[in-house]
């Protein structure tokens, strides 16, 4: 189980994978002579590139090219603009508060759920899901109306002087929604997995639970742990449906990056909002990587460990 | 062993032989263990579960009558058909790619594939809003293809195709990532066998590889269907917003919402809300009936 989840979708069985299900140990030329028997190659291997390429490269390079024509002068101007820089700030700020807000919480749950039986448990084992199945617009306008200040949350955080909609705080409240399935998610799998005997055992020779869980449980699901909150933290990063209706969008306060890309278009400013985009990008595919790299450290991990 | 323990009902940790200092221990452990239960609970039922009620309950705030009022409006029934449309246009065209991309990965082998399985995955590493915004450069008035497009009198952006690719674009992993696994755990013999029987290689899709994968290609439809259905950012950059012509549920509930027409805004909601729970129900029954597709479920929510 926590194979299944600490190797990410690119790595399993692929070509990567000295342990390929069909790759027969004797060596890859009588592998590669078996792959052929099987037809379809050349339309499958097409269809897929020319989708591929229509559907995701073309468009996607026509950001960078767009962005291009700016002159690196006018970009680094467009993306230090202190409103742009303000949202970008909110952004990844907000993104990272959330994640790491999850990585406490997501544990919590992921342990609760691992670790004990209670009525119901089922049930709440599939809400888990909820923020990724929930349409991000049907979360925005529910999470809004939960935290305004006449709303069930607002209302009782109100006199404590707390304001959550309209303010960043709600940004947080919002990304913490989205970003709570891929902690939990991928902390479930190795929570489950790990040894009941090691904590027993440390517990014996007089470890308390506070350092069985720092010294013994930390150690073995940190990988994953670090992992989730990527994930999360990336999914949040570039999130707007959830946000924008809790955000209240004040200039330069509460305004999030990709909400600052889709003005731009309104005014019809498309450089600048591409290289708004392009920022984002580039983060997003140097987290994509980083994720990847994350994922093939904890699979080397998990290998190492178990001999 | 341990694993199977830990399953019994009732049971955190396996029964420990009743040594004195052990037992000593047991009282604030139990305790420890319920405060982290409860404040687990709590954050799932605030955070999560809460929403969830809050969108029925002012679906119904004006009684069943506006309700379905609301839901019989011209424009809300045009935003569902709309929905409708784009997901039956997008999930069957994703679902042949997924199902062509995963042939020829887990089949085969090539050079660059590994980037090809990246590349796939570029999709979710995008933010909705630019999922929408590189269509609008390529399509739009002022993009690459806007004057030729303009000259032909085609409408791509500000118009259903413009819907279609952006949700295209945003929904195109879900079923390749289910497969491309799926069939590589499932390894080549069986098809292998009956093409050396004499089938042919369609044939040996259809009777052999399709009837193997289709619980994990089910699984992959549904996610796809749930996020096309409820795709906001990228339809919102490329719709236009035109009421009755270019509004998507999603669309609807926002048009709504900024209209301070809470009861139309959240029941549209409530029909995506629903949507999502059936989504999940299924989703459930489907690991269950095939829990390996549960292992995989941490990935496919990227």
């Amino acid at each position: 189980m926590a194979e299944a989840v600490q190797t990410w979708p690119t790595r399993v069985g692929g070509a990567a994978s000295p342990r390929g299900p069909w790759t027969p140990a004797e060596g890859a030329t009588r592998s590669e002579r078996q792959f052929r028997v099987l037809p379809g190659f050349g339309l499958t291997l097409g269809y897929t590139l020319f989708y591929v390429s229509l559907i995701v490269l073309l468009p996607l390079s026509t950001a960078f090219v767009r962005s291009a024509e700016l002159g690196p002068m006018q970009f680094w101007h467009v993306v230090t603009a202190p409103r742009v820089l303000a949202s970008l700030r909110l952004s990844f700020g907000a993104s990272l508060l959330a994640a790491l807000i999850n990585a406490v919480f997501g544990f919590i749950i992921a342990w609760a759920l691992a670790r004990s039986r209670f009525p119901g448990r089922r049930i709440f084992d599939a809400m888990i899901d909820l923020p990724f199945a929930l349409p991000t617009a049907v979360a925005g306008i529910a999470l809004t109306a939960l935290y305004a200040p006449n709303g069930w949350i607002g209302e009782l955080l109100a006199p404590l002087g707390i304001h959550v909609a309209f303010t960043p705080l709600g940004v947080v409240v919002a990304l913490a929604f989205v970003s709570l399935p891929f902690i939990v998610r991928t902390l479930q799998p190795v929570l489950g997995d790990l040894d009941l005997e090691v904590e027993l055992a440390a517990q014996s020779l007089g470890a308390s639970r506070l350092q069985t869980l720092l010294w013994v449980v930390l150690p073995t699901i940190w990988p994953a742990l670090l992992t989730g909150v990527a994930l999360g933290f990336s999914r949040a990063v570039g999130e707007y449906g959830s946000v924008i209706f809790i955000a209240g969008n004040i200039p330069k306060v509460s305004e999030i990056a990709p909400l600052m890309i889709m003005t731009k278009l309104e005014q019809y400013q498309y450089g600048q909002a591409t290289a708004i985009a392009v920022v984002m990008l580039l983060a997003s595919f140097g987290l994509m990587f980083g994720i990847n790299g994350l994922q093939l450290w904890a699979q080397a991990r998990t290998r190492g460990r178990r001999g | 062993m341990i694993d199977r323990i830990a399953q019994l009902p009732g049971l955190g940790r396996p029964q420990l032989p009743p040594l004195p200092m052990i037992r000593r221990q047991q009282i604030p452990e139990e305790l420890g263990r319920a405060t982290l239960l409860g404040v687990a609970l709590l954050y799932l039922l605030v955070l999560v579960a809460l929403p969830l009620v809050i969108v029925f309950v002012q679906a119904f705030a004006g009684g069943v009558r506006s309700y379905l009022a609301a839901l019989l409006d011209p424009y809300a029934l045009a935003a569902m058909r709309l929905t409708l449309l784009t997901a039956a246009i997008v999930v069957p065209m994703n679902l042949t790619f997924g199902i062509a991309a995963a042939w020829a990965i887990a089949k085969f082998e090539f050079r660059g594939k590994n980037m090809l399985i990246t590349l796939i995955d570029v999709p979710f590493a995008v933010s909705p809003v630019i999922s929408g915004l590189i269509y609008v450069l390529m399509f739009g008035a002022q993009g690459w293809l806007g004057p030729w497009l303009n000259e032909h009198n085609i409408r791509i952006i500000f118009a259903v195709p413009g819907i279609v690719l952006a949700t295209t674009f945003v929904t195109f992993p879900f079923v390749a990532r289910e497969l491309i696994p799926l069939m590589q755990t499932q390894g080549n013999e069986e098809e292998e066998t009956a093409l050396s029987l004499g089938a042919g290689g369609w044939q040996t899709f259809w009777l052999v590889t399709l009837p193997k994968i289709r619980w994990g290609l089910l699984y992959g439809v549904l996610l796809c269907n749930a996020r096309a259905m409820g795709e906001f950012g990228a339809v919102s950059v490329v719709s236009g917003h035109i009421r009755g012509q270019t509004n998507t549920l999603p669309l609807h509930i926002e048009i709504m919402h900024s209209d301070y027409n809470y009861v139309g805004a959240f029941a549209t909601a409530s029909i995506l809300a629903m949507l999502a729970l059936v989504t999940l129900v299924a989703k459930a029954l489907l690991e269950r009936r095939q829990p390996e597709l549960r292992a995989r479920a941490a990935r496919q929510a990227v």
